[in-house]
């Protein structure tokens, strides 16, 4: 098998949209490299990318929460990256806001995780990306993020700051190459959503993580992810305040 | 690039998560609402079993048992279609050891390009391995290659408390042969070490010739005993001088590859409206499959998925039966029985205006290694019956012929097989029943099935 031209590091390669996103890339035949907390896990997943289509594939240690590693998590990954170094961000923590409202300590770790854990990873990331030439960064991002809603408004305000820093990480590195899309996520049937109600519009992971992989080859900025996505949120940004206010959404 | 870099792992809290669903059978008879945990991660089965609240649980694949095997209405469900991770393969040995969600099509879109193909293929590529062991499942070389449980090296079992036993034919070989075939009552299945088999290309030379009954078609199988691969349709609403009619398809791998068909499949999209489903269309289409194959017989190359899955080729055809549903019916009759027998099975179907469309028959060899397993040397036959008022009587005549000639009823495939047929078609129930006793002593896990049948 030839080598490969790419390498995608999936950070939260234990998640449902990480683990099909990384199927979707190794079947296009790049290697992988698998970061998240549960190592055992992830060489699980690893052997997987390896087994089924025959691209080299690693399993890496990552934590969100310890801003300390990530330098160094940078410099492990550039060298272990064969072709070029992309990224998708597909960690972050999604308690239910009466959680969050309950234990300012649940808050506080999902803004940590899904905020300065991002940005954090991501800055230590930029110089790899800057010395070969450029790469493709694709964040999860969601919808809950463009319109606070009573349900989960401070899990859309984490996906909303996160919006606000990849628009200027974007604009700092583009010249060196650097393409951001930030894919705004409707629900998907993944381990986080399986307690939840019935969500409208929900997405199998497999045919999120096509759609993701299409996208990324494509489009930068912001894209809606299924793309029914982009007229619903044009629709329920429009509704002024006073009707949304009395809505239960 | 196989290197290991984390000098430390971080700790991660596993909670099982869980929902309420309905799941349902393949032959959609009904739905059975149950608390359900879709693990993504080895630990959570183990965690899955120590919920609190200690429910009942049964471990649920790829739902492609037809009755309700894998259903457990008022009790847990544990899903296991996201444990589905190859682990490691030894090109040597042809061991591929999976996860249990791993299905035969995954193994069969990463190996068959590389000359491998699962030992003992279903008739559904869409079976789970979990499931497929729990139910010691058969293909079309069952005459000569055996179930699935002859081609395990191991298997990881975790047990009702929690704790995880790797069994194999030298390590505990009791709990090994209860598991095979023992329906998900032993415990969950966490991974599988499975023998693959060589083959010299991704394709089959199919031959197919046309039967004109049933004794022309048993003297047609023990013929073709060595052929690798062979199966028989039956036109089950053929009856007088033409009961038994059918087509009878035997294969052998083709030393060269095909190219793989196109991707995409039809799909039923919605439940086949009642008034199709009457004698005389199903007898229609069943009379243009016969007619379809030359008298002469005829030779075809193929794709080993077309020849060995010819119904994955229409999703969701289970709709076909419309919104009632379908029971499936499939036993085996001991070779010196199965003239008489089969006559009789073929007689009361076609008596009752049951309309099946084909009907399978398939000649079967070794014995299962498991407990409960269902193969027996003989000849296996399979209908489906729409779900009417009057099907259970029908079931019921069904069920009584085979035990009159020694048969015995697949689990895989039931829905009304009575707790005396049980107990008579499989003698090794008591063993079965006391390796359980030791492996879960508080009888967790437990199944629509296993209750049906006074199991527990």
């Amino acid at each position: 098998m030839a080598a490969p031209t790419e390498t995608w590091l999936v950070l939260g390669g234990g998640s449902t949209i990480g683990r099909a996103f990384a199927q979707r890339a190794a079947a296009a035949g790049a290697a992988v490299l698998v970061a998240g907390r549960d190592v055992a896990e992830l060489e699980r997943s690893a052997a997987d990318l390896r087994l089924r289509h025959g691209v080299p594939a690693s399993a890496m240690l990552f934590d969100a929460l310890d801003l300390a590693s990530h330098r160094g998590f940078a410099r492990a990954c550039a060298a272990l990256a064969q072709g070029q170094l992309n990224l998708l961000l597909a960690f972050g923590s999604m308690p239910s806001q009466a959680e969050c409202d309950a234990e300012p300590g649940v808050a506080r770790r999902m803004v940590e995780t899904n905020v300065t854990g991002a940005a954090s990873v991501l800055t230590a990331l930029a110089p790899v990306l800057r010395v070969q030439g450029g790469g493709v960064v694709v964040a999860l991002g969601s919808v809950a993020g463009e319109r606070g809603r009573p349900r989960n408004h401070l899990y859309g305000a984490t996906k909303a700051a996160l919006a606000v820093f990849l628009q200027g990480y974007a604009a700092r590195h583009a010249r060196h190459g650097v393409r951001v899309l930030n894919i705004l996520a409707g629900p998907v049937d993944t381990a986080l959503t399986w307690p939840l109600p019935k969500l409208p519009f929900m997405a199998s992971p497999d045919d999120f993580a096509a759609g993701a992989w299409r996208l990324a080859r494509q489009r930068s900025g912001q894209a809606h992810l299924p793309g029914i996505w982009a007229p619903v949120m044009a629709a329920i940004r429009a509704v002024p305040d006073r009707v949304f206010n009395r809505l239960d959404l | 690039m196989n290197l290991v870099l984390p000098t430390h792992a971080v700790r991660v809290a596993s909670n099982v998560a869980w929902r309420s669903v309905a799941l349902r059978g393949w032959g959609r008879l009904g739905s059975a609402p149950c608390q359900a945990a879709r693990p993504e991660r080895l630990r959570e089965v183990a965690d899955a079993l120590l919920a609190e609240g200690g429910r009942n649980l049964i471990a649920h694949g790829g739902g492609r048992s037809y009755g309700d095997a894998g259903l457990n209405g008022g009790g847990a469900a544990v899903l296991t279609a996201r444990l589905n991770r190859m682990l490691a393969f030894d090109a040597e040995t042809g061991v591929l050891v999976a996860e249990p969600g791993v299905t035969f099509a995954d193994i069969i879109a990463a190996f068959l390009p590389r000359g491998w193909l699962p030992p003992t293929p279903p008739g559904t590529a869409f079976a789970t391995l979990g499931g497929a062991v729990a139910n010691d499942v058969h293909g079309k070389n069952q005459h000569a290659a055996g179930c699935l449980g002859h081609h395990l090296e191991w298997l990881d079992l975790t047990l009702a408390d929690g704790t995880t036993r790797r069994l194999s034919p030298t390590g505990d070989a009791e709990a090994f042969q209860a598991t095979i075939g023992g329906i998900g009552l032993t415990g969950i299945i966490t991974a599988v070490a499975l023998r693959l088999l060589r083959v010299p290309s991704n394709a089959m030379v199919v031959r197919r010739r046309r039967i004109a009954g049933l004794e022309e078609y048993l003297e047609a199988f023990r013929t073709a005993r060595d052929a690798s691969w062979s199966v028989g349709w039956i036109d089950a609403l053929a009856g007088g001088a033409t009961l038994g009619r059918g087509v009878l398809e035997t294969a052998e791998h083709a030393t060269e590859s095909v190219a793989i068909p196109a991707a995409g499949t039809r799909r039923m999209p919605f439940d086949a409206p009642g008034f199709l489903l009457n004698p005389l269309s199903i007898r229609a289409f069943n009379a243009a499959y016969w007619r379809r194959v030359p008298a002469g017989g005829d030779e075809q190359v193929m794709h080993a998925n077309r020849f060995l899955f010819p119904l994955d080729g229409i999703g969701a055809w289970n709709r076909l039966y419309g919104w009632r549903g379908f029971h499936q019916f499939q036993c085996v009759l001991p070779e010196a029985e199965a003239p008489r027998g089969l006559r009789l099975l073929l007689e009361a179907v076609g008596q009752a205006g049951a309309a099946s469309f084909l009907a399978v028959l398939k000649w079967m060899g070794r014995p299962g290694v498991g407990m409960l397993s269902f193969a027996q040397p003989g000849f296996t036959l399979a209908l489906d019956i729409p779900a009417r008022p009057a099907s259970r009587a029908l079931l019921l005549r069904l069920e009584r012929i085979t035990r009159d000639h020694g048969g015995r009823i697949y689990l895989a495939k039931d829905s009304a097989l009575s707790p005396q047929g049980m107990a008579e078609m499989y003698p090794r129930l008591a063993d079965f029943q006391r390796v359980r006793a030791r492996l879960d002593p508080q009888g967790r896990l437990s199944s629509d099935m296993s209750r049906r049948l006074g199991l527990g």
